[in-house]
């Protein structure tokens, strides 16, 4: 397993442009229903507060601030492009499959028709000790989902 | 017994990459590939590499004098107490210090720990007279450093919030070092703990212990010296530094996991109320009370660490004979090799003394625009083995404005190539990650 395969383009590209990046950057919808999550990894320190907004039964945004490794915010970036404008339902379903796929040990292909972009992940999961940096903000926006659905 | 390889015996010339070379065949684990390249293991830090004499010590024991020590009358059982205080005695002379002082802990966790449970116990209702000058409660202070190692941190944190008494600290200046300034303000008449770190796992400072002993000293405060990176890698006399406790762990020194120890002068620990109880460490039971045994015995309740006590005092063995201050030497040579080329490369910060400042083997780094996790994982894929994180020091992490960087500590069987490959790698690191 070479570090490409770890280290996409796909990968370095969000670690850099990160989408959704800025909880202060925009106010959530006016009469969404939000929930916000913070997560740790205590092993590295890494950490991300992701708010999620819905409104009419869809996830209307994503917005997120967090510090860590190219993994951890790469994973943040794409799943914003992935969760605005889908159902709460779908969203749970995603993450389900996310997290099937990196807990894995690279036995489950990523299905870039059900993942999008989060498929460039699957090199992840051969590297048991980054799965928590990949999962890291998928955790927080499944709770955050949590909140603004209940 | 194990012999001690014969190359070690009577070199008294420098320690060079030749004989570093020669060294390293006594370590089996360090002849081997990960991902296709020759390991560069630079984590000794972390957890040092068995020789194959420490190894072979453990197994020569289960295999020839496995039995429970301190009770039984028979031919096994004898054997086992016997190799056991051996290897107590052993342990004890390597750090200066005498049989009695010396309990085995689990590891400098499990002795940091004992000491401020005890501590704790000896502030709750039904204390000895004897232990009251260990009691802790409102208005007293314990005192630790901006640069300890959570091991050395939360357990007095604890102990305060438990007792009432104040946690200060000792702060860290821009390069590493303490404040001996505000040492002087902080510790005073209130103080009655001061624990600090020998040598810092992160920044490769060695602390001035006479200075801050004789600050305790000057209060009646007592010396609590965490020894973990320091017993491995340079002489030390706990006798001769005047500490009244002194910890370190088997593993960063060439012996198992799983054991370690506390130093403590004779008259502490026999006036110490016991931290964990039971078996072995009683004189008369009743059903209502018992009675304690004196150190070290007061404090090693339950069946021990047999084996793995007998491979430490090999590991201790191991040492002496290549000689602790030809180790902290070469090691010092791996440090400022080791400062001096990350300093050269772009976008690299290390943290603690700059080149030419005393440090030990170690230096941990921030790779501008590369988070440590990426850091560690680029070295990985090329055989290096390094520590990414903060280390258990988030503190000082916090304090130095970064929250997880990453760290080469070097050990005896790293040779200069060690180093150097390292470098090589490190320099690859940000233009891998399109900085």
């Amino acid at each position: 397993m070479s570090l490409d395969a770890l280290y996409q383009q796909i990968i370095l590209d969000h670690s850099k442009l990160r989408h959704g990046e800025g909880l202060a950057s925009e106010e959530p919808p006016a009469g969404a229903s939000c929930g916000e999550s913070h997560q740790l990894n205590p092993t590295c320190g890494d950490e991300i507060t992701v708010r999620l907004a819905v409104v009419d039964g869809r996830v209307s945004q994503l917005r997120w601030d967090g510090d860590g490794c190219s993994i951890s915010m790469a994973s943040a970036s794409v799943l914003t492009d992935l969760a605005e404008g889908i159902e709460p339902e779908e969203l749970r379903k995603l993450i389900e499959v996310f997290r099937g796929m990196l807990r894995s040990r690279g036995k489950i292909a990523a299905d870039p028709e059900v993942l999008g972009d989060a498929a460039a992940f699957e090199g992840v999961a051969r590297y048991v000790a980054r799965v928590k940096c990949a999962m890291l903000s998928w955790v927080a926006a499944e709770d955050a989902l949590g909140q603004a659905t209940t | 017994m194990v012999a001690i390889p014969t190359h070690l015996l009577h070199s008294a010339a420098t320690l060079d990459n030749d004989e570093v070379r020669r060294i390293r065949n006594d370590f089996p684990i360090l002849h081997q590939q990960v991902n296709g390249k020759d390991l560069v293991y630079l984590d000794s830090g972390a957890t040092s590499q068995n020789p194959l004499s420490v190894i072979e010590a453990e197994q020569e024991f289960y295999e020839q004098r496995n039995s429970a020590v301190h009770r039984g009358a028979h031919y096994l059982a004898v054997e086992a107490t016997e190799s056991f205080e051996d290897a107590r005695e052993t342990v004890a002379a390597f750090i200066g210090a005498g049989s009695e002082e010396l309990v085995w802990t689990s590891n400098a966790t499990e002795g940091l720990n004992l000491l401020s449970y005890s501590f704790l116990n000896a502030s709750l209702p039904g204390a000895t007279a004897e232990s009251a000058r260990f009691a802790l409660g409102e208005g007293d202070e314990i005192v630790v450093t901006e640069m300890e190692h959570h091991a050395n941190l939360i357990p007095w944190q604890q102990l305060a919030m438990r007792t009432g008494a104040t946690l200060r600290y000792i702060p860290v200046n821009d390069t590493g070092a303490l404040e001996l300034e505000e040492a002087v303000r902080i510790i005073g008449p209130r103080t009655r703990v001061l624990a600090f770190t020998h040598a810092s796992n992160v920044l490769g400072t060695i602390n001035p212990v006479a200075e801050l002993v004789a600050l305790a000293r000057e209060h009646g405060a007592l010396v609590v010296l965490d020894a973990c990176q320091s017993a491995p890698h340079l002489p030390l006399d706990v006798k001769a530094l005047d500490v009244d406790f002194a910890v370190l762990s088997g593993h960063k020194m060439l012996a198992p996991t799983g054991i370690g120890a506390l130093y403590g002068k004779a008259a502490h620990l026999n006036a110490m109320p016991p931290f964990l109880t039971g078996g072995s460490m009683i004189t008369t039971v009743t059903l209502e009370k018992a009675a304690f045994l004196p150190a070290p015995q007061r404090f090693e309740a339950g069946t021990q660490r047999i084996s793995q006590a007998i491979a430490l005092a090999s590991a201790a063995n191991y040492l002496k004979e290549t000689g602790i201050a030809r180790i902290h030497e070469w090691e010092t040579v791996l440090g400022q090799r080791l400062v001096t080329g990350l300093s050269a490369i772009p976008g690299i910060r290390v943290l603690g003394p700059a080149a030419g400042q005393e440090r030990i083997g170690l230096a941990a780094f921030d790779v501008d625009g590369v988070h440590a996790h990426d850091v560690g994982q680029y070295l990985d894929d090329r055989g290096i083995a390094v520590r990414v994180g903060h280390h258990c020091a988030q503190p000082l992490h916090r304090r130095l404005g970064l929250t997880a960087t990453t760290r080469a500590s070097t050990y005896l069987y790293n040779t200069t190539d060690d180093v150097d490959a390292l470098l090589e790698a490190v320099s690859g690191v940000r233009s891998y990650f399109r900085v």
